[in-house]
């Protein structure tokens, strides 16, 4: 079966974030995304979702390169600095490219 | 007499102290504190509507102005002695001017072990106190930020003011207390087993949780250096009598002026974490939830609550 490349983006931050990080990739094109619930720990110490305040999220989107690249680098301005946020992409293959 | 729901919160610090593997269900967590704040709503409803409520209107102000003065108080405190940045400041100001409901329940279970009436539309002024110290604490620190110190200017006031006034605690609150004012006595009587009966017993879990949470913001203590664990005592002792005096000008009960010493006095860790977090990136999160968690929340249902409830009783003599 073909497959269409797109880009995966995956953002894993704190759950404050998700709001934002839902409506700036929309803005930025994006036309889906799946949100996961995860605990985690890094430099600044360990999440591990035990009440609001402590809670992480994942957040996984698939989308053009250009589109991925641009909502990559808008977290990495706006929210890197302030925020725990660790963000990767991934080369993907999809089997209906006109949803991503 | 030390009330036993304090014993589970003790247990759940000493258990994560002990790295114990203990650990409440998430949604178990989210389960009870719903409960929580819907029992203690509805219960307010159901004795607002016992009596004609038009003493509320003066006690309501009085609430929202002493929730919004408080940061006002803390924050030149923080800035000079704590020499914190202005984002950190205004933070931990804006958590002790806004309110822990939790706090409130314990001060609430123990005036009933005692005896003690208190006003009816206690809850109401609960949820009308969430919000006025974080929209403070939100001003102080855009008023004060230093350019350049990736202080936005533009706060996104309307989606803030959402997220606060339609969070879920002062939804389930004041929902609770619609719902308990228009059942009345007589309605609720079908699920009075569940909301009033159980409600020591779900409290006594969900201390058991708040144990383990501020047991594991201990470490977060040391980061944040000696002024802020002092602060974290000194302040509720401080603004615990603030509260007392304010609620005997407003002519509160004894019981009700406790109460309002509870509240002045207690810090928030649900609402005011997560507006701050959103609306003043810079602050740590750590220090404010550290000392409101894991120094203020523990003193006030340990040794505070019976203290506010001394200053009700000097203040009334």
């Amino acid at each position: 079966m073909d497959t269409h490349p797109r880009k995966l983006l995956v953002i894993i931050s704190e759950a404050a974030l998700e709001k934002n990080l839902v409506r700036d990739a929309r803005r930025f094109g994006a036309q889906g995304y799946t949100i996961t619930d995860v605990r985690g720990g890094g430099g600044g110490g360990e999440r591990e979702s035990s009440w609001e305040a402590d809670r992480s999220v994942e957040i996984k989107i698939i989308a053009e390169a250009a589109v991925a690249e641009l909502l990559a680098q808008h977290v990495l301005t706006t929210y890197a600095p302030h925020y725990a946020i660790t963000m990767f992409t991934a080369d993907v293959g999809v089997f209906r490219p006109q949803k991503f | 007499m030390l009330d036993p729901v304090v014993l589970f919160f003790v247990l759940g610090v000493a258990a994560r102290l002990a790295r114990s593997d203990l650990r409440l269900p998430e949604a178990l967590y989210e389960a009870l504190a719903i409960y929580l704040l819907l029992a203690i709503g509805l219960k307010g409803g159901v004795e607002l509507a016992r009596q004609p409520a038009l003493a509320v209107l003066p006690h309501a102000l009085g609430a929202i102005a002493l929730g919004a003065v408080i940061p006002l108080l803390l924050y030149p405190v923080l800035r000079s002695v704590g020499r914190l940045s202005t984002a950190d400041s205004a933070s931990i100001a804006a958590h002790y001017g806004s309110v822990s409901v939790v706090t409130f329940a314990v001060a609430t279970s123990s005036l009933v072990a005692a005896g003690i009436a208190s006003e009816p539309h206690m809850p109401l002024l609960v949820a009308l106190m969430e919000a006025p110290g974080i929209v403070v604490g939100i001003v102080l620190a855009r008023r004060f930020a230093v350019a350049g110190d990736g202080a936005r200017a533009g706060v996104r006031w309307g989606v803030l003011a959402h997220e606060v006034l339609f969070g879920k605690s002062v939804v389930l609150l004041l929902g609770g207390i619609v719902i308990g004012f228009v059942a009345g006595p007589r309605g609720i009587t079908p699920i009075e087993p569940l909301f009033i009966g159980l409600f020591k017993g779900v409290l006594a879990l969900f201390l058991l949780e708040m144990g383990l949470v501020a047991g594991g913001r201990i470490a977060d203590l040391r980061r944040a250096g000696a002024f802020l664990v002092a602060f974290g005592i000194v302040v509720p002792v401080g603004l615990g009598l603030l509260g007392a005096v304010a609620g005997h000008l407003l002519g509160l009960s004894l019981g009700g002026t406790a109460l309002l010493a509870t509240l002045a006095a207690s810090a928030s860790y649900i609402a005011a974490p997560t507006a701050m977090r959103v609306a003043v990136p810079e602050a740590n999160p750590a220090l404010s939830i550290g000392v409101a968690l894991g120094v203020t929340f523990p003193f006030n249902i340990t040794l505070g609550i019976p203290l506010y409830l001394q200053y009700a009783r000097w203040i009334g003599n």
